[in-house]
């Protein structure tokens, strides 16, 4: 894949697309990741946004904070806004009528993982010229912090309060990763707001495609998560210091871990950093705690027996 | 103008307007009896004769939001669906209609489950009736097809801008091959144009489409809508004026068959209005004033020729092939009594459910309802809608 890498901060542009003064929270982990993706993405870039946090709070009539086209149709079709897009340009520009850009689309754990998973599955399929970004915060932020499938195992969310019998929700983070590579599409890659670099490379990756690209993206939320706004970043940098979330890319259906992570931090550092995962540190919980830590532990050893597996292709 | 007359099904004649009408994106699901709308236009892209993109999206839901996001970059977009699929978009006409995309989608109106039935009825667009689309009935395939074309005249005008549905009836229509008068490529090409959209997705004059309102401006932009339905109201006889300068065709908003010396008129829509128009012309050569009014344009509701139809008649009979359950009557009855309610006109009406799940609708059927009409004393016509046909 033929991309400019960005090595420096200097080489960012200065105009942004997504302009101050939205309602977004402080200490948001889903505006840096967004301000960070269209520094990486060309100026003309357009944008599509499923409901959610990231949409109501930059949308509040009559004001916008996109400089770039941009529209919210609905929760669960992100992924098929943006194909309607991709190819009406695509006939535009054959019949002489307009001209292709690149299209990105955001939408959060809830309109990724669950209910626009289908939309998502179908323009992957497709094969469409867009990024997909799915800004992962573990849960339903913007309704009240209600579990998702990609809220991870022991977390409390409002739909899982840890009790008496349960120690938060007793299911296990979906495999995302898993189910959009297993669509064969050319690159894919997890991200964090902590490496800027890494994630803003894996942008250009992505949108040099000639078809449909795809970076999950962990954005911690103060208020779902249960931490100090101010400790965003450093939250971000523990799930990946700790394994808990590992970086890394599959382009054509090759692993790379591009952050590896050799001398892990201890899991408990980034649990008892929030509040929605520190009962686990309880002695009644102890079954628990041992269940996400072989959690995290399974997840980290299969991305990097799928590096080894793939690394002679 | 050489014309060129082929033998066509409904959703045969619907795919090749699409084709003539320089439509850059079609989304589409297949679901029975829309089919052969998606496999005729595959076929056309197949041979290189569409040069719009055609997707073949993984659901309904898909299909129109893939419509509204394509439409918003100023492309001309058609989709086609059916029953369910109608009914798994529900979510999305609302924002299609609320986004001001004048995508034409054809709807082969067939009943929704439960029971699973494949056959037609209208309970599929009356259940979506107040999405603040545009929605047209069509009776034969040659009116399938002219109003395609004709629909995106209409759905594309800067006073308008609104999606637009071309309901065609299930199997009755959507299967039944008639001769059909083609208009030429290039005539037709004429005819649309190329509208400029001010407001689309263009990078060098960006817009940001589908904010959040508060209660404070919400309700502006859901009025909006009914302003455009207003000029909709206005702009459809003009559109008919210039289509039937290149078609020779011109069917309004109500098609009127013996209505003004008639004493009893049948309301109707879609294709029984052809049955009973026929039933009509028999009573006609026995002497019977009777006349059939074919409710071709349903949004917006044409008010004031339903007004002018009624008339001084004695009595009418409205059809309907949806249920409204509970209510006091189904949808197409309620309107016309509205109408006739808030213009201090009462004439004497009764409401009919027919054909629901595909069950025929025979011109001896049609001669019935006719009959009933003509037997009762209008001042005891019952107050209740009568199931036409069904075995209770």
């Amino acid at each position: 894949m033929s991309y400019k890498p960005i090595r420096t901060l200097f080489e960012l542009p200065t105009e942004e697309n997504l302009a101050p003064g939205h309602r977004m929270c402080s200490g948001c982990g889903v505006t840096v990741g967004v301000r960070q993706i269209l520094l990486a993405a060309p100026k003309d870039v357009i944008v599509v946004t499923a409901t959610g946090c990231l949409e109501v709070s930059t949308v509040a009539y009559p004001y916008t904070a996109w400089r770039c086209p941009w529209v919210h149709v609905a929760f669960e079709n992100a992924a098929a806004v943006a194909s309607g897009i991709e190819a009406a340009l695509k006939a535009l520009e054959r019949k002489g009528y307009g001209k292709r850009h690149p299209v990105i689309a955001f939408g959060g754990d809830g309109g990724t993982y669950d209910i626009g998973i289908q939309a998502l599955s179908g323009a992957l399929e497709r094969g469409h010229r867009f990024l997909y970004v799915c800004y992962d915060n573990e849960a339903y932020m913007n309704t009240g912090i209600q579990r998702s499938g990609g809220t991870p195992y022991g977390t409390w969310t409002t739909t899982t309060p840890f009790g008496k019998v349960r120690p938060g929700k007793t299911e296990v983070k979906k495999n995302l990763m898993g189910i959009v590579v297993a669509h064969g599409i050319p690159y894919a890659a997890t991200a964090s707001i902590s490496h800027w670099k890494d994630l803003m490379n894996k942008v250009r990756k992505a949108l040099s495609c000639d078809g449909p690209s795809f970076i999950h993206l962990l954005t911690p939320c103060n208020r779902g998560w249960r931490f100090d706004p101010a400790q965003t970043i450093r939250i971000a940098k523990l799930a990946v210091e700790t394994r808990y979330f590992p970086l890394y890319e599959v382009e054509n259906g090759v692993y790379r871990i591009t952050v590896p992570v050799p001398r892990p931090k201890p899991i408990e550092e980034f649990i008892k950093a929030q509040g929605r995962l520190r009962h686990l540190l309880r002695p009644e919980y102890a079954d628990a705690l041992a269940t996400f830590k072989k959690q995290v532990e399974d997840y980290y050893s299969y991305v990097e027996m799928m590096t080894k597996a793939t690394s002679s292709k | 103008m050489m014309v060129q007359k082929l033998a066509l099904s409904g959703d045969e004649a619907i795919a090749y307007a699409v084709k003539q009408c320089d439509v850059d994106l079609v989304a589409a699901y297949p679901i029975t009896p829309q089919t052969i709308i998606v496999e005729k236009i595959s076929e056309f892209v197949a041979n290189g004769e569409f040069d719009g993109e055609f997707i073949p999206v993984e659901s309904e839901h898909s299909a129109l939001s893939t419509c509204v996001g394509g439409s918003l970059t100023g492309a001309r977009v058609f989709t086609a669906t059916a029953s369910q699929g109608l009914a798994l978009m529900h979510e999305i006409l609302y924002a299609a209609s609320g986004l001001r995309t004048p995508i034409v989608m054809a709807i082969v109106n067939r009943a929704l489950n439960s029971p699973l039935s494949i056959h037609n009825d209208h309970a599929d667009m009356m259940g979506s009736r107040d999405c603040g689309w545009i929605q047209i009935y069509v009776e034969n395939v040659q009116e399938a097809y002219d109003r395609i074309i004709f629909s995106f005249k209409l759905a594309e005008r800067e006073d308008v801008l609104l999606p637009v549905t071309v309901n065609l009836d299930a199997f009755f229509l959507s299967h039944n091959v008639e001769s059909v008068e083609l208009i030429e490529d290039g005539v037709v090409k004429k005819f649309l144009g190329r509208p400029k959209r001010k407001y689309r997705l263009d990078p060098d004059e960006p817009y940001s489409f589908g904010a959040m309102a508060y209660p404070w401006n919400c309700f502006e932009f859901k009025y909006q809508q009914v302003v455009a339905m207003r000029n909709a109201y206005k702009a459809f006889d003009e559109v008919e004026d210039e289509f039937s300068k290149i078609s020779g065709r011109k069917y309004g908003k109500l098609g009127k068959y013996w209505t003004d010396d008639a004493d009893y008129l049948m309301f109707i829509m879609g294709s029984s209005a052809g049955t009973a128009k026929y039933a009509a012309r028999l009573m006609r050569q026995e002497g019977l004033k009777v006349g059939v009014v074919s409710v071709k344009l349903y949004r917006p509701f044409p008010e004031k020729e339903i007004l002018e139809v009624l008339e001084g008649k004695k009595g009418i009979a409205v059809m309907d092939r949806s249920i409204s359950f509970g209510a006091p009557t189904p949808p197409l009855a309620s309107d016309i009594r509205s109408v006739m309610f808030a213009n201090d006109m009462k004439v004497p009406m009764m409401s009919f459910v027919y054909g629901m799940g595909g069950r025929d609708f025979s011109v001896q059927d049609a001669r019935n309802i006719f009959e009933m009409l003509m037997k009762k004393d209008p001042s005891e016509y019952p107050k209740e809608t009568i199931y036409y046909g069904v075995k209770a």
